[in-house]
């Protein structure tokens, strides 16, 4: 079995990151559930929010509002904060959704966004996610691969830090 | 001020496709050298050697840097190493997501369980 061990001993299946050709992003990932179970952990606002910004994050950040209508045509909104009055707004459009399939969304708070395609395979009762972003143009996944550089209020510097790095 | 723009990942493979700009690679992770002292260790002309670094510029493995009439060379920032680091800190990123999600998933299925149990 590939699997590895965390900092807290827990037995976790490795989640691996990869570039392909100069446009698209793609994380692929295993879990021990069937794909129903892992759709729903994915769809349902209050199941999301408790694992998108997970708890090991440093600086308070956390998830302020979390709205999301998971079906086609239906749009998401999440806002992130930092303990302050700031936040950071993330907002798209689901353009399609089949339950226990897939999900494909916009990311519309930047130009250029990329469009997001999370899909759920079942693996003889397990679960293959695979997360997969295709960005507009090559320089669109430069500039995010540079991590945009946007200039943020002092109180969102450490949620910037997390969202561009992964909060070590 | 040096603005670093991670070029395409093809540009630095094709970079360091020739094995002469892989060794002014490996010079250059030991120190800068100019132009000049990089063609007398490879024993290449100063034109060639110019041309070997343009190409290396542009695939930003090297950052050069006139002062007077020296051209400095060094390692850049963008490139491999930019994207090899942006690529790690999303596998934290959604490592540490995963994790999570694998915990609620496990406690969504302990549920499912018992209500099939009772």
């Amino acid at each position: 079995m590939n699997q590895q061990v965390n900092d807290a001993g827990d037995v976790h299946n490795p989640t691996s990151v990869e570039r392909r050709g100069d446009r698209e992003l793609v994380i692929t990932r295993t879990f021990d559930a069937p794909p129903s179970i892992v759709f729903r952990a994915w769809s349902q606002a209050e199941l999301f929010r408790r694992w998108w910004v997970p708890e090991s994050v440093p600086g308070g950040v956390s998830l302020v509002s979390c709205e999301m209508d998971v079906r086609t045509g239906g749009t998401y909104r999440l806002e992130f904060g930092a303990g302050g009055p700031d936040t950071m707004a993330f907002f798209g459009k689901y353009l399609e959704v089949v339950p226990n399939e897939r999900i494909v969304w916009t990311n519309d708070e930047g130009e250029e966004g990329a469009i997001t395609t999370v899909t759920f395979e079942d693996r003889s009762g397990k679960t293959l996610l695979t997360f997969h972003e295709i960005y507009p143009s090559s320089e669109a996944l430069e500039e995010a691969l540079q991590g945009g550089a946007a200039a943020l209020p002092e109180q969102l510097e450490q949620l910037d830090e997390f969202l561009s790095s992964a909060g070590e | 001020m040096v603005h670093y723009v991670s070029p395409p990942l093809d540009l630095s493979f094709a970079a360091l496709a020739d094995a002469t700009r892989r060794g002014i690679i490996d010079q250059l992770g030991r120190s800068d050298a100019s132009i000049t002292s990089l063609a007398d260790k490879f024993e290449m002309t100063l034109t060639g050697m110019k041309k070997h670094v343009q190409v290396l510029e542009r695939a930003g493995l090297v950052v050069t840097q006139k002062v007077g009439r020296v051209r400095t060379c060094r390692l850049g920032k963008g490139g491999l190493a930019a994207e090899a680091e942006w690529i790690e800190a999303h596998r934290k990123l959604f490592e540490a997501r995963f994790d999570a999600l694998d915990d609620i998933i496990s406690k969504m299925k302990q549920e499912v369980s018992n209500e099939s149990a009772g």
